[in-house]
């Protein structure tokens, strides 16, 4: 009996003494919330990888401020209000000292108020502007806004002397919001919009919509979507013999669109971050090491890069430097290193955040693309 | 105007016949079980995404059509062995259920071996738009319609003209009754559910050209399949595709007269008003006097 106790006690301390062995190195913990499955799953399977990919990195280089990193992961499938479960967990449960994610704009805007509530930095990899504005104080992002791809797209517009524009967009949370901000800058670009269409995301034939865009005098069609519909309208365009030209947002900016739409997606035009056309870049564009690097290396794990991968490379990236800096997990000094983020060379651009701009980015970052022999050109 | 409607209307069809090859599909488990199959759309996915693999590996189209629906129609043979043949007895709620379980496993097999990405298969014949009468409509869309025929006609004959077709069918009225004058009601479910899947399967590849694939590309086709077989008198395989045809031809006339915006809602509320008033279809008369 009293062996037995004494080896109960021993095991105690040495699970004790274990513990307290642990704590002493313990890992910083990195939550994230992705959406892998789902319709948006070819956004969050990159961006998860890619996550998977940077901290194997990062650890194998012996951490950061010589602590492991540990990344703690939840599939949303694109539904917000499991978004909002998962980000309570991982702040309540698994005790995170930092989130990376919110592949959608619906999951992101929809965990914002508990991350406020939690005073818990947050870097989104979603589009919409809504997300940093107005400006809260623990909400950071790293993807491109739909209100960039607008601006950039009438800006070339403008530059072709073309300013009659109709505009046809799906029924997701990226293309209405998209549609919001074309509807909201055409006016400053001094556009006129002819035609206002809309479909279904998972819809097989847009071409009535597109048949009564062709009856109107629209010089140009704007498509703001993603998935395989924009690819859909490109073919049908096609088909109705519709000779304009024509925009898709940075949504498509990825090989599988140029696969899906073959020949129809020809001279189409696209706002796209500066990942896709990485070669084409001058040697001496600052990003360009940056892009060929993740480019290499996540190829030669796991197939072709898409932006959205490299969003995530962006956010975990800007995140491990202000935990440097900040040389600890301190939340509210990783909160204001990531907001004193400066001449972050990322996938997306070069983010200077400040504290009325917790994006950093000007439309610099966007490359305008045109699909040419099914490759992209830079055509500025 | 007029040349705008005659584009939605062959919009209309082009979708519609979609819709209906589909549909078809429900018919031939529905009348050998009375059940509902709702992986019927994951068989069409499957049959796509197959020959899309199998065409990415070197096959030649044709070759690659063929082996894709028979490797479709064997998954959906194993399917009944392994998994409704089982719960042998259970009621049919319980083998709808069932189907579902099955349907969510088979999408999640497809992402695992093709990702999640959406995929194109190239179009039998061509992208040159076929002009007619100032409406314009691919090559692609005949093939879809030609099939769609071609099938009904085939599925049709099965059913009221063969030994086999009738013995099909008499498991559904009456199992017991069928067993007693000797047909074998196992082959019969698991012949049911071989060829469902393999009418499904050339679905899939028929509009894939047109519709592209992805892993969970069965739920949309499968959910308007469905609508479209029961618009029409689930069980009738003419029901489907008038009820196929139909929904088409109201979401392009929707979308193109009213508003884009409410194309599915006017379809949907099309199908209630049929549910409301004909509940056995628009031509499911038929199955509910042979009860």
């Amino acid at each position: 009996m009293l062996i037995q106790r004494l080896i109960r006690i021993f095991i105690a301390i040495m699970l004790l003494a274990g513990v307290n062995g642990v704590s002493a190195a313990e890992p910083i913990k990195i939550g994230t919330f992705l959406t892998v499955t789902g319709p948006a799953a070819f956004l969050g399977d990159p961006e998860l990888k890619t996550l998977q990919m940077v901290i194997e990195d990062l650890n194998a280089k012996g951490g950061l401020n010589g602590r492991k990193i540990e990344l703690v992961h939840y599939d949303t499938g694109g539904n917000a209000r499991e978004a909002l479960n998962f980000v309570k967990r991982l702040i309540q449960k698994d005790q995170v000292d930092l989130i990376v994610g919110g592949t959608t704009s619906g999951d992101s805007l929809a965990v914002i108020p508990e991350v406020e509530k939690a005073r818990i930095p947050l870097i989104s990899l979603a589009g919409a502007v809504e997300i940093i504005e107005p400006v809260r104080k623990w909400v950071f992002k790293v993807a491109h806004t739909d209100r960039m791809a607008a601006a950039k797209i009438f800006e070339d517009l403008r530059k072709r002397g073309l300013n009659k524009v109709a505009l046809i967009t799906g029924d997701g949370g990226f293309d209405k919001s998209g549609r919001e901000q074309v509807l909201k800058l055409a006016p400053e670009y001094g556009m006129t919009l002819v035609a206002d269409e809309s479909y279904g995301n998972k819809d097989t034939d847009m071409t009535t919509q597109l048949t009564k865009i062709r009856a109107t005098d629209a010089q140009a069609i704007i498509n703001f979507g993603f998935g395989q519909a924009p690819a859909i309208v490109t073919k049908n365009i096609k088909q109705l013999g519709i000779n304009l030209p024509v925009y898709q947002s940075h949504g498509v900016a990825s090989k599988t669109f140029i696969d899906l739409a073959g020949e129809a997606a020809e001279g189409v035009r696209l706002p796209a971050a500066a990942l896709v056309v990485a070669e084409q870049l001058p040697d001496t564009d600052p990003q360009k090491p940056v892009l060929l690097a993740y480019k290499k290396e996540y190829e030669a794990k796991h197939g072709p890069v898409s932006t959205f991968g490299g969003h995530a490379y962006d956010g975990i990236m800007i995140a491990a430097e202000a935990i440097k800096r900040a040389g600890g997990t301190d939340k509210a000094k990783m909160r204001d290193e990531i907001e004193k983020t400066s001449g972050f060379i990322g996938t997306a651009g070069v983010f200077n955040m400040t504290q009325k701009d917790h994006m950093g980015l000007n439309l610099y970052a966007f490359k305008m693309v045109e699909i040419r022999d099914g490759a992209w050109k830079i055509v500025e | 105007m007029l040349e705008q409607i005659f584009q939605f209307l062959v919009a209309g069809i082009t979708v519609g016949s979609i819709y209906a090859l589909v549909g078809l599909g429900f018919a031939l488990i529905y009348n050998a079980s009375d059940v509902v199959n709702f992986a019927q759309g994951e068989f069409v996915m499957l049959g796509a995404m197959t020959a899309i693999a199998l065409l990415g590996a070197g096959l030649p189209l044709a070759l690659a059509a063929i082996a894709a629906t028979l490797l479709t129609a064997l998954t959906g043979l194993l399917l009944e062995r392994c998994a409704i043949e089982p719960a042998h007895g259970a009621s049919v709620v319980t083998t709808i259920i069932i189907t579902i379980g099955a349907a969510i496993f088979l999408r999640g097999v497809a992402s695992l071996l093709w990702g999640k990405n959406s995929l194109p298969l190239p179009a039998f014949s061509g992208n040159e738009p076929i002009n007619l009468g100032g409406a314009t409509l691919l090559p692609q869309s005949l093939w879809v319609l030609g099939g769609t025929v071609l099938l009904v006609g085939l599925t049709r004959a099965f059913l009221n003209r063969t030994l086999l077709g009738k013995a099909l069918l008499a498991c559904s009225f009456n199992p017991a009754a069928a067993q007693l004058v000797g047909i074998n009601v196992k082959v019969m479910l698991r012949l049911a559910y071989g060829l469902s899947a393999g009418l499904g399967a050339i679905a899939g590849i028929l509009a894939a050209p047109i519709t592209f694939s992805s892993y969970e590309a069965g739920i949309m086709l499968g959910l308007k399949g469905f609508s479209a077989a029961i618009v029409g008198g689930i069980g009738n395989p003419m029901g489907a595709v008038a009820g196929g045809l139909l929904l088409g031809i109201l979401e392009a006339l929707g979308a193109g007269l009213i508003s884009s915006g409410y194309k599915d809602a006017i379809a949907f509320v099309f199908v209630l008003m049929v549910l409301f008033f004909e509940p056995t279809g628009l031509f499911g008369h038929k199955v509910a006097e042979r009860v």
